[in-house]
Parts: C-alpha cells; structure tokens; sequence
C-alpha cells in the first residue's frame, strides 16, 4: 500500500483500517484509522472516504497536524454512505484518497491575532487550526474561539471545548440556538459574539466554518468590526465525486471548491456568495 | 505532433482514401469515422471508404436535424449528435473494483485502454473540444488516466468544413472551419472526389508519403480555400466581445426566468456538447457476492442532483441549472481553463427538444433588463 499518487490513478483509494472510534453526539461520531504511507495534512484539508458497496464521500480531516499516523474524521450520520462510515469499528477496512484542498492558512498568521468561528459541525474542520494554535501558543497573538450549536445537546467536542476555555490565553464563548433549563450561556446566532471578543481587527486572521449562512453573517460581521476581506477564511461545502477537479459537481462560479478550495477568501466568496444558487 | 515541418500538400482520390484507412489499419488502429446511422451521422468504426455519408448532408436548425441526399461529397454532412468524448471520455468508464472483503479486501484498478485508435474527418470544433477536454482532464493537477491513455494512443486525420451547418457558429468562437492543431493529417474535400491533405505531425507526413498522391497545384489549393471560405459565409455568430464578465454580471437578468420556462432540463444540450467532462461516480455491487465496482459516468448540470449536498441540491431551480451551463461556457471556464468551453459546433442547438439557441440567449442577455 503506498500514498494516493496523483500522477498515476489519482480516483483509486488506499485501503484504511479503522483503529479507535468515538461517540461524540447522537448522530455524530469520530474515529481514527491508520493507512500504510500516509504524507500527513494540512488544517482544512479532506479526505474522500469510502465504505465498500456503499459510496465515498469528501469528509475533511480534524485531528491534529502533529500526528502524523492516525488519521482523524468527525463525521455526521446524515446520507447512505456518513451512515455506513458511522458504523464502521475498530478493525474495519475502507477506502481513503487524499489529502485534497487548500488548507487554512494558519501558519501565516503567526504574529497576528486569530478569531476562529465555528458553527455545529463546523467546528471539525477548524478543530486542527486549534491545535497548531495550542501547541505553537506564543507564536500568535490572542485566540478567541466563538462557537454555536443549535442546543446544548448538540454541542461537539464538548470536554476539549470545557479544556481550551479554562486557558487564560484563549477566550472560548459558546452559544445556542435554543437554550434548555440547564443552560446558564449565551443564546442566540454565534455572530453576536463578536462584540464582546478582545482582538485587534487590522492584526486579525479570522477563520470560518459552518452554514453557509452563518459564514456569510460571521464575515460580515468581522469586516464590520474592520478585518480584511483577505484576512477573513471560509470553508466551502459542495457536492464532490472526485475531490480532484475533475467531475465538475462543485463548481461555484468560477472556482473548483475542490481543487482550488475547500478553503477560500472572503474577497473571493463575497461576490460568489451573494448570488443566490449559484 | 509538433516539430514536423509541414510538407507541401498534396492531392489524392477515393483511392487514396481507401489506402488512408487501410495504412491506419495495417499499423494496428482502430479507425473511426462519420457512418450514417439510424437518420443521423455517427463515429464508428469503418473498413473503407464506402461506410462514409458519400452523397449526404444535414440539415439542421433549432430543435431539428434531418439528412438528405445531395451532391457527392464523402464529408458534406457536418456534425452529428455525437462528439468524439463518446470514445475518449466514454459514457461509463469502470474505475476500479474490489475483491473480497474485510481484512482481505483488494482493490483491482481498471487497466487502461491503450487500444491504438485513428479518427478521420473530425472537424475543426472538434479539436478545439478535443483539445479543451485535454485541459480538463490531463493537464490539471489530476489526471484522469483512462482519458489520458486513449488520448496517447490517437492518430487524428482532420477534414476542413466546406460547408457549415445552420447551427455552426466556429467562425464566432475562432475555432474553425480549417483546422489549425490538433491534427495529424488534414484533409479538404474538392469536388470530384478529390482531397488535398497536408500533414502536421511526422506520423502524418510519413503516412502521406506511402499513399497514392500527386503534388496539389495552386488551383487545388484555391479551390480548398475557397471551400473554407464558403463555409465561413454560411455561418451564424454570436459576439463574444466583452462576453464573459457580462455573463457574470448579471446573474439576475430577466432573460434566465425566461430560458427557465422553455428549458425542459433533459440535459441532451450537455450529453451532446463535446467539451462537458462531468461525471458522477456511482457504486455498482454485484447481485451474488459482495464485489463492488466503482463507475464513472456522464453527469449533467441541467439534474437537481448534480448540486445536492446534505440538506438539499444548491440549485433547485430551472433558472440556475440553465444559468449555470451556460455561463459555465461562455464565462467561468475563461476563468478557469483561459478560454470559453465553447466551440461553436452547435449540437445543443440542433438537440434541444425546444431549440434553445445559445447565440440568441447570448444576445438577449447583452440586452439591459431582457
């Protein structure tokens, strides 16, 4: 078995074996799994995944960095193959292509302070950014992490986000959409959060993920406060069957959301983003 | 095919066309060309000259495609529904399949077609397809490798159009009606049964050399011009002057809601465009075991799947399918490949059940306000 090589037979999977698996919500779930040659990821980058018999779908990837053999997903039961993939346990072998994408840029916004917003299953994705920003902590300036769920029972990673909030170098708010008798927290859209958050605009790399509606009203609202458009990043979700520019499925306007995404620029998805069904 | 420096052309018969099929055979090609079939004009396999449209040409406008008998040219009938992607990006192309499961589960890639294969009498457009298929699909970070080893192994024989269709519009799109590049031998009729071939890669120039030609004279030369020229005339046009960003500007043109109501979204405007690459990749299990096959196939913009992520398609609607292929044509693939995904051949004229016409949309949509 060796890394997928794009210059041979770039649709031909790897096989992966699953090696640990973890509830994280009713209907989602994270597990880990181990592939012969892996190259290591980048944050933001996908992988596309596949149960056989059943399908493959693009599912980003979000563990850290640093660690370089197991391979993490978090995945949500929602379709034919999520489905099969959230069944999948330790020992059980499927197909893996990749790593695709553009990632975040994370490491160029060392020196700068950095707004991470996240959106239900949207804090997957943006979960590697968080690590390399704990593991490197001083390279960066202050860290604010804003996540929404849409309730309390729906909020993932729910221990490391109790862990990152007790730090004194990192200021972590949560919000719901609808709160419970237990909830003592913010209710309401992640974006108001924005107010209260200590950093400095102009200095400031933001990094996006969740609805696309919720990206549209976070961006806004950052380029508001004054971060650039340049300075601000989204995560893009299409329907991909390939994940290498070659099925034509994701096309938004003018960009392949896989090849030259899934990780793009607010300058660039503002003009896309305003049409409707584009 | 490039580095050969061009020889003189020269002019060969009937005859000549029969060595030409018979010389790409004894190398051990395949050789397709246009075969009248079932009303239209097919690329299939051919063993002579004889299993070319001799005496027959088409008829077409919006909506309509008819062939009749007039004249004898060999390639007067133009284009017919189908490009040339039928043979080099097929229709459904198995990826790869597995064997066993579990622990011993294998994956068995496809091998590749590296059948060696000639096409003759592929027009100008279809080059230009040709070719802007090649961006796609070989020269973009990823390669599809299938695509990549039936292109490898093609020998093209090119015929400059001497009459165009009512719904070509090559001349608009600077892609025809003589072919440029693309090509190993280009041909153009003559009357009589005559063609004057010139060769633009070494294979060509060899294979010329071993057919019964004689030197073509000026008059030759004049007379294949002027057939050129004459199709050119025949052309309708569409202006792609400042085209793109238009397109892209105005994504709520009154002029989309309009197209929406007389689209039917059938997609055969996409099954028939020579450059549409998209594909949708599907799992084939087998009844009484539990293989698997992975298979590629022909997808279209114009289905409300083609878009659907979880929660629902991207564009539901009519009006942003059509918007969607169409500036995905004429606009983003400038953006995205450096030139439009268009060549002018006209087959979404000719094959769209209502005979919407991508000149007249692109002309209404330069109207402000429809």
């Amino acid at each position: 078995m060796h890394a997928p090589d794009p210059h041979t037979d770039p649709m031909v999977p790897v096989i992966a074996r699953v090696t640990g698996r973890t509830r994280e919500l009713s209907d989602v779930v994270t597990f880990e799994m181990e592939v012969e040659g892996w190259p290591g990821f980048a944050p933001g980058q996908f992988n596309m995944l596949s149960v056989f018999g059943v399908g493959e779908i693009p599912i980003s990837i979000s563990g850290p960095v640093s660690d370089t053999t197991r391979i993490i997903h978090t995945i949500r039961d929602v379709g034919p193959v999520s489905h099969a993939l959230a069944a999948l346990s330790p020992g059980a072998v499927l197909g893996l292509r990749g790593p695709y994408g553009a990632p975040w840029p994370v490491q160029a916004a060392r020196g700068r302070d950095v707004v991470v917003i996240a959106g239900g299953l949207g804090l997957a994705p943006v979960r590697p950014i968080l690590y390399e920003l704990m593991e490197n902590r001083d390279a960066y300036g202050k860290v604010t992490l804003l996540y929404g769920a849409r309730s309390p029972a729906e909020i993932l990673f729910e221990k490391e986000l109790g862990d990152w909030r007790s730090r004194l170098d990192m200021g972590v708010e949560v919000t719901v959409d609808r709160a419970t008798n237990a909830w003592h927290g913010h209710v309401g859209v992640v974006t108001a959060l924005l107010r209260g958050a200590d950093f400095t605009p102009a200095n400031t790399t933001a990094f996006v993920c969740g609805p696309e509606i919720m990206m549209r009203f976070g961006a806004d609202g950052l380029t508001d406060l004054g971060v650039a458009a340049t300075d601000i990043h989204l995560s893009m979700e299409r329907n991909m069957q390939c994940g290498i520019g070659l099925c034509g499925h994701c096309q938004l306007g003018p960009v392949f959301v896989c090849k030259d995404g899934p990780v793009f620029d607010w300058a660039t998805m503002k003009p896309l983003m305003r049409i409707k069904e584009l | 095919m490039s580095g050969a420096v061009p020889a003189a052309p020269v002019v060969f018969d009937a005859q000549g066309l029969d060595a030409l099929i018979a010389a790409l055979a004894d190398a051990g090609r395949e050789v397709f060309g246009p075969v009248r079939r079932d009303g239209a004009v097919v690329y299939e396999e051919v063993a002579s000259s004889a299993d070319f449209p001799k005496g027959w040409i088409d008829e077409q406008s919006g909506g309509h495609y008819r062939l009749r008998q007039e004249g004898e040219a060999y390639f007067g009938a133009t284009l017919g529904p189908q490009g040339w992607k039928r043979i080099l990006h097929p229709p459904k192309q198995t990826l790869w399949r597995t064997e066993g499961t579990g622990e011993e589960t294998k994956i068995i890639r496809e091998p590749l077609d590296e059948t060696r294969r000639a096409f003759i009498g592929a027009r100008a457009c279809d080059l230009a397809a040709i070719a802007a298929q090649d961006r796609v699909l070989i020269e973009g970070p990823y390669r599809d490798p299938h695509y990549a080893a039936r292109r490898a192994n093609l020998f093209i024989v090119a015929v400059n159009c001497t009459r165009s269709a009512d719904t070509c519009f090559c001349t608009s799109m600077n892609t025809g009606p003589k072919a440029t590049k693309g090509y190993d031998i280009a041909l153009t009729e003559l009357d009589g049964g005559r063609f004057l071939a010139e060769a633009a890669s070494d294979e060509g120039l060899a294979l010329l050399a071993t057919l019964p030609t004689r030197p073509a004279t000026t008059d030759d030369e004049s007379a294949a011009e002027a057939g050129i020229d004459r199709a050119r005339d025949q052309q309708r046009r569409i202006d792609t002057e400042g085209l793109p960003a238009l397109l892209k500007e105005r994504p709520d043109h009154p002029r989309w809601s309009e197209v929406a109501q007389r689209c039917l979204n059938c997609a055969n405007c996409t099954m028939v465009c020579p450059t549409c690459f998209c594909t949708t990749v599907d799992e084939v299990t087998s009844l009484d075991g539990p293989e698997t096959e992975r298979v590629n196939s022909w997808a279209s913009c114009f289905t409300v799947d083609f878009s659907h992520v979880h929660g629902g398609a991207v564009r539901p609607g009519a009006k942003s399918r059509y918007r969607q292929w169409m500036t995905h044509k004429l606009a983003t693939w400038v953006d995205q490949f450096g030139e439009m995904g268009c060549v002018g051949c006209g087959r979404c004229i000719s094959w769209c059940p209502v005979g919407i016409d991508i000149t007249e949309e692109a002309a209404a949509l330069r109207k402000e306000g429809g």
